[in-house]
C-alpha cells in the first residue's frame, strides 16, 4: 500500500511510469486562433484641427451580417477615440482594459491623464506581447487624440504588433480601397493643415460608400468621430450612405463569367 | 524607483509623474512598517521633479508619509534650513533660478556646525526645470556659486546684528542676545 497521500488517486507508477507532475499548471491551450464574429475596415484621416475616422456599424458571423448595431469606435478618457476592426469578442475584451486603465489612472486624483499617445503605447504593448505568446487579440486598431504639442495624433497598431502613423490610415479592406481616395487629400506628413473638417468629412462620407460598394462585409450605416485638438469628441451615430448608384445591377446575369 | 519611472516610459510613454513615483515608494515603505519580521528603511528622501502639473517638492520619511512642499530640509541641523525656508519661501515663486539657488545655499549654510564653510568640496547643487533636464553641479561648478553667495562660513557662534529701533515706541531697543554655544561633539557634515 502506499502511504504517500500525494500518490493517492494517481495511477501506480511501476505500471504507467512517473506522473508528470506539468498536468497541474497546464492552462487552456492557446494558439493563433481564427476570428469568429468579425468588424471590417475602420479608415481615418488627419485635418487641420484635428482626426476623423468612421466605421461600419456591422459585426459579421463569416458571410452572415449577423448584427448591425455593433458600434466600433469608443471614447477612451476625455480627448481619445480608439476604432478597433477584427474579432468583436477580442474588441470587447480590448474595450473592458481600456476602461480599467482609466479607472485606475484617475485614483489618484492628481491631474494627470492619460492621452492618445499614452493609451496608443499602451495597446500597442499588449497588442505586441499576445503576439509573442502565439495568442493575439485578432484585431487591427486605430487610435486618434492630440500630441503632446498639439498636433492630431494618429496611429495604428494590429494582431502582428506591427506600429505606424500617417496622416490617413485604414484598416482591413480600406487600406486599399480608402487610402488612395484619402491620401488625394493628405499625401505626406503635414498636409493635414490644409484640410478642412468639411473636406475630410467628404472624403470619409465618400470612402464609406465605395467600401460599401466593394466590400462583401460591409454596411451603409456607420458612424463617424471627431476628435478635436481643442479637446472636443464627438461621435455622431446612424450616418448612412446617400446619393448611391445600384443602376449596374439591373443589367446583371448570374455570377462573374456564368452564362445565365 | 527607477523601475517605476523606467515602467512608466515603456508601458505609456511618458516621464512618470513625481506625485505617484513618491508615493509608490511611499507605500512600499510603509509595508515595512506593517509586515511580520521586517525592518522601516533606515533612509528619507527629498524628491524633486518637473511634471506636467508644473515643479514639485517631496519628502519621503520611512514611515511611508509622502508630503508636497515649496521648501524643505532633511538631516541632522537642517532645523536651521527649515527656518530659513520658512522665512522665506514667498519670495519663491517669482524669483530667479539664480536666486533661488541662492537661497538654497544660504538655507544650507545655516545648518553649518560653528567654525565650517560651505567649499566646492563639501556642496552640490542640482536643478531641475520646464525646459532644462536634470543639471548637477559638483565640484568646481559649484565655485561660481558659492562666490555668488559671498560668505560661505557657519553664523553660528557669531554675535547677531543688532534689530533696528521700532518706530514710535516708548520701550527700550532689544538687541538680540548671541546664540547659545554650540555643541562640543564634532558634527558630521551634512552634504545637500
Amino acid at each position: 500500500m502506499d502511504h504517500n497521500p500525494a500518490n493517492w488517486g494517481r495511477p501506480r507508477a511501476d505500471v504507467y511510469g512517473p506522473y508528470n507532475a506539468a498536468i497541474h499548471n497546464a492552462g487552456p491551450m492557446a494558439r493563433t486562433q481564427q476570428p469568429s464574429i468579425t468588424g471590417t475596415s475602420v479608415i481615418a484621416i488627419k485635418y487641420n484641427n484635428g482626426v476623423m475616422l468612421a466605421a461600419d456599424n456591422l459585426a459579421s458571423y463569416g458571410s452572415l451580417a449577423r448584427f448591425t448595431d455593433q458600434e466600433r469606435l469608443i471614447k477612451v478618457g476625455e480627448e481619445t477615440v480608439v476604432g478597433l476592426s477584427g474579432d468583436v469578442s477580442d474588441m470587447q475584451y480590448i474595450q473592458n482594459l481600456l476602461e480599467r486603465l482609466i479607472i485606475e489612472d484617475n485614483y489618484e486624483q492628481d491631474g494627470h491623464h492619460l492621452r492618445a499617445p499614452h493609451i496608443y503605447e499602451y495597446l500597442s504593448r499588449v497588442m505586441y506581447n499576445r503576439r509573442s505568446k502565439i495568442d493575439p487579440l485578432w484585431n487591427a486598431i486605430l487610435v486618434a487624440g492630440k500630441k503632446d504639442d498639439g498636433s492630431p495624433f494618429l496611429a495604428y497598431v494590429d494582431l502582428l504588433g506591427v506600429t505606424y502613423s500617417a496622416p490617413t490610415i485604414a484598416t482591413g479592406f480600406g487600406a486599399y480601397l480608402a487610402i488612395p481616395l484619402l491620401r488625394k487629400l493628405a499625401a505626406n506628413d503635414g498636409d493635414e493643415k490644409n484640410i478642412t473638417q468639411e473636406q475630410a468629412r467628404a472624403a470619409i462620407d465618400e470612402c464609406m460608400k465605395v467600401l460599401f460598394y466593394r466590400d462583401a462585409r460591409s454596411l451603409d450605416k456607420y458612424s463617424v468621430a471627431t476628435v478635436k485638438t481643442d479637446g472636443q469628441v464627438t461621435i455622431e451615430k446612424d450616418v448612412r450612405c446617400k446619393d448611391m448608384s445600384w443602376r449596374f445591377a439591373e443589367g446583371i446575369r448570374g455570377y462573374g463569367n456564368q452564362q445565365l | 524607483m527607477r523601475q517605476q519611472a523606467m515602467s512608466s516610459r515603456m508601458i505609456y510613454n511618458r516621464p512618470i509623474p513625481v506625485s505617484r513615483i513618491a508615493s509608490a515608494i511611499g507605500d512600499k515603505a510603509q509595508r515595512n512598517t506593517q509586515t511580520y519580521g521586517r525592518r522601516p528603511y533606515g533612509v528619507g528622501l527629498l524628491v524633486a521633479g518637473f511634471d506636467e502639473t508644473g515643479p514639485h517638492l517631496f519628502e519621503f520619511l520611512p514611515s511611508g508619509t509622502v508630503l508636497e512642499y515649496f521648501g524643505a530640509a532633511i538631516g541632522a541641523r537642517s532645523q536651521s534650513a527649515r527656518t530659513y525656508l520658512e522665512r522665506n519661501f514667498d519670495q519663491f515663486p517669482e524669483a530667479s533660478l539664480e536666486d533661488l539657488i541662492l537661497h538654497g545655499l544660504r538655507a544650507l549654510r545655516d545648518t553649518l556646525a560653528q567654525d565650517k564653510q560651505l567649499l566646492s568640496q563639501n556642496t552640490s547643487i542640482g536643478i531641475v526645470g520646464l525646459d532644462t533636464k536634470f543639471t548637477l553641479y559638483d565640484n568646481d561648478d559649484v565655485r561660481e556659486w558659492l562666490e555668488k553667495l559671498g560668505d560661505v562660513g557657519s553664523t553660528r557662534g557669531r554675535p547677531q546684528p543688532v534689530e533696528p529701533e521700532p518706530a514710535a515706541t516708548e520701550d527700550a531697543p532689544i538687541a538680540d542676545a548671541p546664540p547659545p554655544e554650540t555643541d562640543t561633539v564634532e558634527p558630521i557634515e551634512t552634504d545637500d
